[in-house]
């Protein structure tokens, strides 16, 4: 890359929402705040492509029309070409506009239905006016035939074309003004497997041609994979880990994009690996999870240092922390008989009947008692008292570890009490001396 | 006699544009506890199929002619209330948005136990408590509670764990599962996975999963129809059609997927799109986009045959690999050239179990 500037640098974005609420939650300023992205930087060279990558309500989406200043961010500034976008007055903004386009999921919502292929792309000729001393016909034939449409079909309604004939009429459109950087949302989501194959070469194609940068927003890594220089997963509003995809693939990961990784249905009948199944759903980001925003589904969670754990004995103990919190564990339905009753809810809980460490045993019986007496903040102020992790008190920052910047603590040196796993860091020391995780000591 | 037996299905939409032909000659078996996927993409009819099974064509469509047979009854004979009572109870269905199956103002717990006390004829305490050991067989956390929470306070994968929970309300033996994954999170998507599996193989259900996902199918299916404008164009068991497609479309569908961790470039794709199933290419349908289409195959419609054998195939009793390709059956020169890897350390599969997969690369 030439020059120190990228061409885009997001830095310090939040978008926030007020949540629904009703007239009394506003009369008395109840109205709380739903962090759709919380405080997000990365960088996209020229020519690049940055993959934004994470699940339904992690903010992805969120993020590309900020940059665009669709929405207004709260909070960051967004650097193009150097120059903080965030400030910019309408009109300048409309200038901007030749040189960042958008292109969406759906093309079928973003086409107006009543206007010609020609039209559609010589509506956005005209507002941004045609450079050089090409005729507009040949410049909208010119833009069909690089998207690999018939020029002869520039006559034809939205309606008399497939999905990924759409999708590159989208494509045209946005060329259109010329632009540096296209946002592309979910492009390929909606379209069949040979037909996304096409699109997504086609991006590439003209990413070569025309030197554009891409943000490119996918919740499926094995479609960014492909034609990012660079991806970030994100959860929750925040990114979890970034790097190259030679970085992100290969362990150690962020533990959630691990699971991300595991998840992908393998095209191999006799695949024999072994699959993450997270538990619940991603947590509202209306009161999102404290400390690290995965640890009420992480199955790498850390454990406690002076406690001994297994490690999936102390991932129940921590979905029952956070049940109790939520107040999310049915009581009535089980007898009056106190036992049954524990055992009941340790079965629900997937506990086992008796945890390895003696002290932590009794703790969650203490616990679980509480639940018996539908006491769950008790229940969940004596788990959150007793047994202390970073995860859920400390919010992890990205920190550069040898292969792409991951926010974690298992990749922090300063916290030692990880699980052994050959967690790698900056200066190649290895986090956790196992004491806690290993069960066979 | 396998439990359900379908025998060229010919369903048609009759539409100001013309005639529509949705299925032709379709026939298939699914096994009694059988998991039979039906791959393919939009416009290949999959879903026209599983709508037939459950006599839901609406106008203009009708189901022209051909059989299904369910445990040897014909269902195209039966009259509305015995399908009725037939849906839900023996034959049920899951579809991909979950939340238009539920209904929104009436309770899950509600819905479950009317689906229950219709099919099995319990009272009211019996059916609920029938229902919330649904609830939570299929995963839903307190279920007692949940119970009387309406669809809207579920999430996606929730709301899709009460529509297996209805599915599974009344002991079916054939589950039909339309995408029923494909609205969720990959996170999400593999939890439901693994819970048809399990409920699967407790109950010894048979599933049929329509799905475009090759990957949902490697994992979950016994058997596999891969289908392509409105006819199956290849059937086989799983590994014959992951690891020796004999069609040179399951070969481009396998080989457009993108991978992680494989070194290609470019994906590879099957040119054009799905003909218009008003106005089909004559001979193999497929021929404009097959890389190995040759002029014998614009005049010949290549039939279902045994690949080995070249004989016609016999879907309903015969479990051989079977192709819709004149490669099969001797009238093409030429041959079908590609290459199949499956990426491995050195022996398949990988000693650590963690990174062995199939990829197919056309020519
Ligand atoms: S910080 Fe803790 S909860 Fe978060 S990803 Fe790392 S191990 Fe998991
Ligand atoms: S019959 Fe011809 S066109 Fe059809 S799949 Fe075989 S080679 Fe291709």
């Amino acid at each position: 890359m030439s020059g120190s500037e990228p061409l885009l640098r997001v830095e310090g974005l939040e978008k926030y929402y007020e949540s629904e609420s009703d007239f009394i939650d506003r009369l008395l300023g109840r109205q709380k705040k739903v962090k759709a992205v919380d405080g997000v930087s990365f960088e996209i060279n020229e020519g690049e492509t940055l993959g934004l990558v994470g699940e339904s309500g992690c903010g992805k989406s969120t993020i590309g029309r900020s940059i665009l200043q669709l929405r207004e961010p709260t909070a960051g500034s967004v650097y193009f070409k150097g120059q903080d976008i965030t400030t910019l007055s309408d009109s300048e903004l409309r200038d901007l506009r030749k040189e960042m386009q958008i292109i969406f999921q759906n093309p079928q919502s973003s086409l107006n239905p009543r206007l010609t292929v020609n039209d559609i792309i010589g509506e956005a000729l005209d507002i941004h006016g045609i450079e050089g001393d090409v005729t507009r016909d040949a410049r909208i034939k010119d833009l069909l035939e690089r998207v690999g449409l018939n020029a002869s079909h520039a006559n034809r309604y939205p309606h008399e074309f497939s999905g990924g004939q759409l999708q590159r009429i989208g494509i045209a459109r946005a060329l259109a003004v010329d632009p540096d950087f296209i946002v592309c949302d979910e492009p390929v989501s909606a379209l069949d497997v040979s037909v996304q194959a096409q699109i997504l070469n086609l991006l590439e194609d003209l990413q070569d041609e025309l030197g554009i940068a891409y943000l490119f927003i996918a919740h499926d890594l094995s479609v960014v994979e492909h034609i990012a220089d660079e991806i970030a997963v994100m959860y929750l509003g925040k990114i979890a880990e970034i790097g190259t995809p030679e970085e992100l693939f290969v362990p150690p990961q962020h533990p959630y994009t691990e699971a991300l990784l595991s998840a992908i249905p393998e095209p191999d009948p006799l695949w024999e690996g072994d699959r993450i199944l997270l538990e619940g759903s991603v947590p509202s980001p209306i009161d999102p999870p404290s400390g690290c925003k995965f640890h009420t589904r992480c199955p790498r969670v850390i454990p406690p240092s002076d406690y001994e754990f297994e490690q999936e004995e102390w991932r129940a103990v921590m979905s029952f922390r956070h049940r109790a919190r939520e107040e999310d564990i049915a009581v009535e339905t089980f007898g009056d008989d106190d036992d049954a009753l524990t055992e009941a809810l340790r079965d629900e809980l997937d506990l086992p009947s008796s945890l390895t460490d003696p002290e932590a045993e009794r703790v969650v019986e203490e616990a679980l008692r509480s639940v018996a007496d539908e006491e769950f903040a008790a229940a969940e102020s004596v788990l959150r008292e007793t047994f202390e992790t970073p995860c859920t008190t400390d919010e992890p920052a990205l920190r550069r570890t040898d292969a792409g910047r991951v926010a974690c603590h298992l990749f922090d040196p300063a916290y030692e009490s990880g699980p052994t796993d050959g967690t790698r860091t900056d200066d190649g020391a290895v986090t956790g001396d196992g004491a806690a995780a290993s069960g066979d000591d | 006699m396998a439990m359900l037996e379908v025998e060229d299905l010919n369903v048609r939409f009759y539409t100001d544009d013309g005639v529509v032909k949705a299925t032709n000659d379709l026939s298939y078996r699914i096994e009694a506890g059988e998991r039979f996927g039906v791959v393919g993409e939009s416009g290949a009819g999959k879903s026209v199929t599983s709508l037939a099974l459950m006599r839901l064509i609406d106008e203009p469509g009708v189901i022209e002619s051909g059989e299904i047979r369910f445990k040897g009854q014909n269902l195209l004979e039966m009259n509305e209330e015995e399908m009725r009572s037939l849906r839900g109870n023996e034959i049920a269905m899951i579809f991909q948005d979950a939340e238009t199956a539920l209904n929104p103002s009436y309770t899950v717990g509600e819905q479950i136990s009317e689906a229950i006390r219709y099919h099995l004829d319990l009272d009211e305490a019996a059916a609920r408590e029938r229902a919330i050991e649904t609830l939570e067989s299929v995963g839903i956390p307190s279920a007692a509670e949940r119970y009387s929470d309406y669809p809207h306070e579920f999430s996606g994968g929730m709301q899709q764990r009460v529509v297996i929970a209805i599915a599974l309300s009344c002991d079916p033996d054939l589950i039909i599962a339309d995408e029923p994954t494909t609205a969720l999170d990959v996170t999400i998507e593999a939890q439901i996975l693994e819970l048809l599996e399990e409920v699967a193989t407790e109950f010894d259900t048979a599933i049929q999963l329509i799905t475009h996902d090759l990957g949902v199918v490697a994992e979950f299916c016994d058997r596999v129809m891969v289908m392509y404008a409105g006819h199956p164009v290849e059937m086989a068991p799983v590994e014959d059609v992951y690891y020796n497609p004999q069609h040179p479309y399951t070969v481009g569908l396998m080989s457009s997927i993108p991978r992680i961790g494989d070194d290609r470039d470019r994906l590879q794709t099957i040119p054009g799109r799905m003909p218009d199933l008003i106005e089909m290419p004559p001979g193999c349908n497929f021929h404009p986009r097959c890389p190995y289409a040759e002029e014998s195959c614009t005049r010949v419609d290549p039939q279902l045959v045994d690949v080995e054998t070249g004989d016609p195939a016999d879907p309903i009793n015969s479990d051989a690999q079977t192709a819709a390709c004149l490669a099969h059956t001797g009238e093409l020169t030429g041959e079908l050239e590609y290459e199949v890897t499956v990426r491995g350390e050195d022996d398949f599969p990988g000693p650590d179990g963690a990174s062995s997969s199939a990829e197919v690369t056309d020519r």
